[in-house]
């Protein structure tokens, strides 16, 4: 078993770039974590900011990151986007490194700011990842009106970026990564800089769309009722350094809606996340 | 009354409110700046040229009271300072009453100078952008070439240009080229300097979905990098298209050039002339105005076109 799996992997890694990527034998593992650690080199010293992660995130998960500021989550995105890499320790996404796997453009990654580009309109911002992966121009414009329909954002297409709301510009950005159509979607706090409404009604699109699509989401936020209304698994992070403090499966329903949060079962699942925040606010102090 | 005035302007047609319109936009401050100049240059003129007259005088026994004495000043063959009014007519002289084509025509230099200067900064802004595109792909390019294009510019350029133009002359190169190539000398270094900055100005989470999307580093150059540098790249084409004119005129004056603004500089020089002086360069800083507004237009006009706030 051992040996089949390390042979398949240089296998995968020598496949052209067009051909369907071969998925590794120990499917379900999208991301695996063991060990991983993240120490900053700072002009005032080191800053530890992921210590001893240990993470399985399996096919179809809803997996949460929440925690304090600066415990690490961003930090943990990016690591499985490889936008930063760790100190040491192991991680894989889908089962290669995370290099491998960015430069099969398995994921879609969402910003914690809306980071659009200034001189593009709406619609163009959308398109930019398309044109780079050389979409035809008919699937590109498809894709564009698809999803901005889905956050709203029909009409808007000519507009600037400036000539839109913080929170719209926001909306702008998820309807980017998703226009992708990755089988992996890193969101970091997506939904911070929306109104309560707007968030309630994004949160029941995108779980829509990940109870359709089977997609596998890691989704960053500083909301509890959305972690526990979202996740089919919450990791609870604490910080200095960042940490998981605890991994709380939650088994409500795969189409729940938002009258779910009134329930006993998801009252005592964010009860239990807000132990754990408090927990791990405590040590540290 | 369904004007609308600018800012500060009043509406209506009375003379105060004319005054009132022209001090709310630019045009009144620019205005009065220039009558300023112009006064100052008048009175420069006078006290100038006053010793020459004085001793002209003393020698064809002439007394004469004070307003004539100033008229005097004002009509030397070959004042030290022409007042504004003789180059005025100077100007008007060899730019409307001869034909464009002829020797004496400024239209003529004006055009041989303008043909050097455009091919300089043509050249010039090509090569300051590749330069950049270099230095910024590449930490080697990085390293080997900055020192050289900041070096390149200490050198003063009347130590260098007489070299250019030579050396290109001897190897028959056409002179718009030799000159050219001075202008794109001075030209190329502000567009290097400024598009290198451009080139990494975009914000580093920018460039982290670049790197998300797995593009190309001629992707991220296109899609990113170059439309980030607009602003940058405008900024320095005002430089250099002004700098360009200058080596233009400079590379025109060691060589014994005939034509162009450099030439009709060096000539008037050559006869004591400073009527023919003046009215070179008067031309050649009306050229440059032009220019950088050319510029400046197109600067608003792209930046608009890619959505910029206005
Ligand atoms: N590029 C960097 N260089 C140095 N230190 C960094 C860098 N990025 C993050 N850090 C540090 O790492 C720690 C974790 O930062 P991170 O951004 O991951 O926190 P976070 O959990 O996302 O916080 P927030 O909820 O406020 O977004 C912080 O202490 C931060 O100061
Ligand atoms: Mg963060």
């Amino acid at each position: 078993m051992v040996e089949a799996e390390t042979a398949a992997s240089p296998a995968a890694s020598a496949a052209p770039p067009k051909a369907a990527p071969a998925k590794p034998a120990h499917t379900g593992a999208v991301i695996a974590a063991s060990d991983l650690s993240l120490t900053f080199q700072t002009a005032d010293g080191p800053v530890q900011a992921l210590a001893d992660i240990d993470l399985a995130i399996h096919r179809g998960e809803f997996v949460s990151l929440i925690g304090p500021s600066g415990c690490g989550k961003t930090t943990l995105l990016r690591v499985i986007a490889d936008l930063e890499q760790p100190t040491s320790g192991e991680i894989s996404v889908n089962g290669v490194s995370p290099d491998a796997a960015r430069r099969e453009r398995s994921y879609g990654y969402v910003f914690q700011s809306a980071a659009l580009y200034p001189w593009r309109t709406i619609a163009k911002n959308v398109a930019l990842p398309l044109e780079i992966m050389g979409l035809p121009k008919a699937e590109q414009q498809k894709r564009v009106k698809k999803n901005l329909e889905l956050v709203n954002l029909s009409g808007f297409e000519r507009k600037f970026p400036w000539q839109l709301s913080g929170g719209m510009q926001q909306r702008a950005s998820i309807a980017r990564a998703l226009a992708v159509e990755p089988d992996l979607l890193l969101m970091d706090e997506p939904f911070g800089a929306l109104d309560e409404i707007v968030r309630d009604h994004l949160n029941e699109q995108l779980l829509q769309l990940w109870a359709k699509t089977n997609k596998t989401i890691v989704f960053v936020t500083h909301s509890i009722p959305e972690a526990v209304f979202l996740s089919s698994k919450i990791v609870v992070m604490s910080p200095r350094p960042g940490r998981i403090y605890d991994v709380i499966d939650c088994g409500l329903p795969r189409d729940r809606g938002l009258d779910i949060r009134e329930t006993p079962e998801f009252l005592a699942i964010a009860h239990r996340v807000r132990e754990g925040l408090r927990a791990g606010h405590s040590y540290e102090d | 009354m369904s004007e609308i005035a600018e800012p500060g302007g009043g509406v209506g047609y009375a003379p105060r409110v004319w005054v009132q319109r022209i001090f709310a936009g630019q045009t009144g401050p620019v205005l009065v700046v220039v009558a300023a100049l112009i006064l100052i240059w008048y009175a420069g003129a006078i006290y100038l040229n006053a010793p020459q007259q004085i001793d002209r005088d003393r020698r064809a026994g002439i007394e004469r009271n004070f307003i004539d004495f100033a008229a005097a000043t004002y009509a030397q063959e070959r004042p030290v300072l022409p007042a504004p009014h003789q180059v005025a007519a100077e100007i008007w002289k060899t730019t409307v009453e001869v034909k464009p084509t002829s020797k004496r025509s400024l239209i003529y230099h004006g055009w041989v100078t303008l043909s050097s200067t455009l091919t300089g900064f043509g050249i010039g802004t090509l090569l300051g952008i590749v330069l950049a595109i270099g230095i910024v792909s590449s930490r080697t390019l990085d390293k080997s070439l900055m020192p050289w294009i900041i070096t390149s510019q200490t050198i003063p350029i009347l130590a260098i240009a007489p070299m250019i133009v030579v050396v290109l002359g001897s190897l028959n190169v056409a002179p718009i080229w030799a000159k050219g190539t001075v202008s794109a000398y001075l030209a190329f270094f502000p567009v290097a300097v400024g598009m290198v900055k451009g080139l990494r100005s975009p914000d580093p989470m920018l460039l982290d979905l670049m790197r998300t999307y797995s593009a190309s580093p001629t992707q991220t150059m296109w899609k990113l990098r170059l439309p980030a540098a607009m602003p940058f790249l405008f900024a320095s084409l005002k430089v250099a298209i002004a700098i360009s004119l200058v080596g233009a005129i400079v590379g025109e004056m060691p060589t014994g050039a005939r034509a162009g603004l450099g030439a009709r500089l060096l000539s008037g020089s050559y006869y004591g002339q400073t009527v023919q002086i003046w009215s070179a360069l008067l031309v050649a800083a009306f050229m440059a105005a032009i220019l950088v507004t050319i510029v400046g237009m197109a600067d608003r006009m792209v930046l608009r076109r890619m959505g910029v706030k206005a």
